[in-house]
């Protein structure tokens, strides 16, 4: 029984870092740019819920999808405004941007929001599901957990069938895996770029809202946790969709298994780190990633 | 702008679908196309000849706004369309059959080609454009699920036709069609784009190293060197020019040895 609770936990977090990690892959299957602000867009997202739900006071559900909403038009235009203009300079500078671009959001949020913790309240927040009750106590599994499981469901099968089926979906894949056959099609690629920027942070802000109640608290740093989802994505093969999943997957059970299982001082010096051996063995063993889309660029 | 330079060339007596006038384009500082002119009739065939590096990837580059010229204007009916980018150009008409196949690798063939349809509204018309693309291709329809990745070099070359066509385009820009394929395929391609130029009525800029095919093919045609146009006319009269018989069609003549000629320039020996 303990060992369904622990792995529930590990398949929760390990939803989180692989949402954060899709949002890593969208954007660099369609541009071939790493954004290194993604945590921070996160974390963004998560204070623009802060603020609609804890100080505005509008309910849960309204103001979580107002904060997607509102997260992913500023994904959108942070492309459209931002990233556009160096589009044609080295990969070197959309890195050094990004990092920029995120340290100055979370500079910016701490001066907005404070620094102090700050959370706000699920209609969910709290309740646990009991699978077993004895004399030495129970056995349960957090709602917050179920949610995020839940919620990666719903949502990976909603981009599955938005990029399988829609017309603006196919297209956006057909900018990333050839983007000047797209212009040719008359696709307006740059908008769809931008489009995808703007899903990529959407995702990461539902990714935030879902893991909010799990961590209770957060602050400005909160972004920081997009460097595991990072090595998620490339344990999954930095480009494949299900493998920045599955990454995440791999990494949340491993963190949760070895925080449970490991001897005391070890577990908790171990298990943070955890995601990042495993992403050193599965660089030395696969270097491409477990997904890896084989693909020859044509010069 | 009210005043225009003044046109160099005669304008032809049917109005040109496409007309570019002294167009000046550059890589870096490295001037690719030093000034070419050329017009495409509505519902004609028209080839640009030329060695590797003439720059005839370049002019359709430029007409299609991959690239943009320095100086000079591309004209679509009636309307400049230089400096504009790509994907504006190609919902004005234009398809750019690129050289190299370039297809979307993970997407079914059926993808590709409802993709040439994107810039579209009329969804009922696509569904029988794509029965059209398909009674060309006969290939492309059996395979229409596969991801067109895996189809081979000459099909993948139908696809990108077929993809071009989808668009229903009032000028189609081909690029190289017969690159890397067979004989017998090459045979086949110009074998349908010439029928497509006949029966859908698609006018066409067709550019090509394979001279032969390409004069059999068009109707008018330019000879491209080093970027400037040195030599236009009618297909007919080119296949019988001299100068084109020695140099791109491999019939060498003794009479034409020795001669001064066009083409002491050469960029290749």
């Amino acid at each position: 029984m303990e060992l369904i609770q622990v792995l529930v936990a590990g398949i929760a977090q390990g939803c989180v870092y692989g949402l954060i990690a899709l949002g890593f892959v969208l954007i660099y299957k369609a541009t071939e740019q790493v954004n290194f602000a993604q945590g921070d867009i996160m974390m963004l997202g998560m204070f623009a819920a802060f603020t609609l739900i804890a100080i505005a006071g509008l309910p849960w559900w309204l103001g979580a999808l107002a904060g997607i909403a509102i997260t992913g038009v500023f994904g959108f235009c942070l492309d459209a405004f931002v990233l556009r203009r160096i589009i044609g300079q080295p990969q070197f500078a959309v890195i050094i941007l990004t990092i920029a671009v995120g340290f100055v959001f979370r500079s910016a949020a701490g001066g907005v929001w404070g620094a102090d913790p700050v959370s706000f309240d699920t209609p969910y927040g709290g309740l646990v599901v009991t699978l077993d009750e004895n004399e030495t106590g129970r056995t349960v599994i957090d709602a917050a957990d179920l949610t995020i499981i839940l919620g990666t469901l719903v949502l990976v099968g909603a981009l599955y069938a938005f990029f399988r089926f829609t017309r603006i979906g196919v297209a956006m894949q057909a900018s990333s895996q050839n983007q000047l056959a797209a212009y040719y099609m008359g696709i307006p690629v740059k908008y769809v770029i931008s489009l995808i920027w703007g899903i990529s942070a959407a995702v990461s802000c539902i990714a935030g809202i879902l893991l909010a109640p799990k961590i209770a608290t957060f602050d400005p740093d909160v972004g920081f946790l997009a460097i595991t989802a990072f090595a998620a994505a490339v344990i999954g093969g930095f480009g494949s969709l299900p493998g920045a999943v599955l990454g995440g997957l791999i990494i949340g059970i491993t963190e949760q298994l070895a925080q449970a299982y490991l001897p005391g001082e070890y577990a908790r010096s171990i298990a943070p780190i955890s995601g990042f051996v495993i992403l050193l063995a599965v660089l030395l063993i696969r270097p491409d990633g477990l997904f890896a889309q084989i693909q020859r660029k044509k010069v | 702008m009210a005043e225009s330079l003044p046109d160099t060339l005669p304008v032809s007596p049917a109005d040109p679908v496409l007309s570019v006038r002294n167009i000046e384009t550059y890589y870096g500082p490295i001037m690719a196309i030093r000034g070419v002119s050329l017009d495409v009739p509505k519902g004609g065939i028209v080839t640009v000849l030329g060695a590797n590096g003439a720059g005839k990837t370049t002019i359709l580059k430029t007409i299609s706004g991959v690239m943009d010229p320095q100086k000079g204007s591309v004209r679509f009916e009636g309307a400049e369309i230089q400096g504009r980018d790509p994907d504006w150009v190609a919902r004005r008409g234009i398809a750019h059959v690129p050289e190299g196949r370039e297809v979307f690798p993970f997407l079914t063939v059926r993808e590709n080609l409802l993709m040439g349809a994107f810039a579209r509204s009329d969804r009922g018309a696509v569904a029988g454009d794509l029965e059209m693309v398909y009674g060309y291709f006969p290939i492309l329809q059996e395979r229409s699920e596969q991801q067109a990745g895996y189809l081979s070099g000459g099909q993948q070359q139908m696809l990108v036709i077929g993809r071009a066509l989808m668009a229903r385009p009032r000028l189609m820009l081909l690029d190289e069609p017969s690159l890397g394929l067979s004989p017998i395929l090459v045979k086949e391609i110009f074998g349908i784009v010439r029928r497509l130029n006949e029966e859908q009525g698609v006018t066409m800029l067709l550019v090509e190293q394979n001279a032969n095919m390409a004069l059999q093919a068009a109707d008018y045609g330019y000879v491209l060197e080093l970027g400037r146009i040195v030599m236009d006319d009618e297909c007919s009269r080119l296949l019988e020019s001299d100068d084109i018989k020695e140099f791109y069609l491999g019939v060498k003549k003794d009479a034409v040895r020795g001669k001064k000629r066009w083409r002491r320039k050469k960029t290749w020996r």
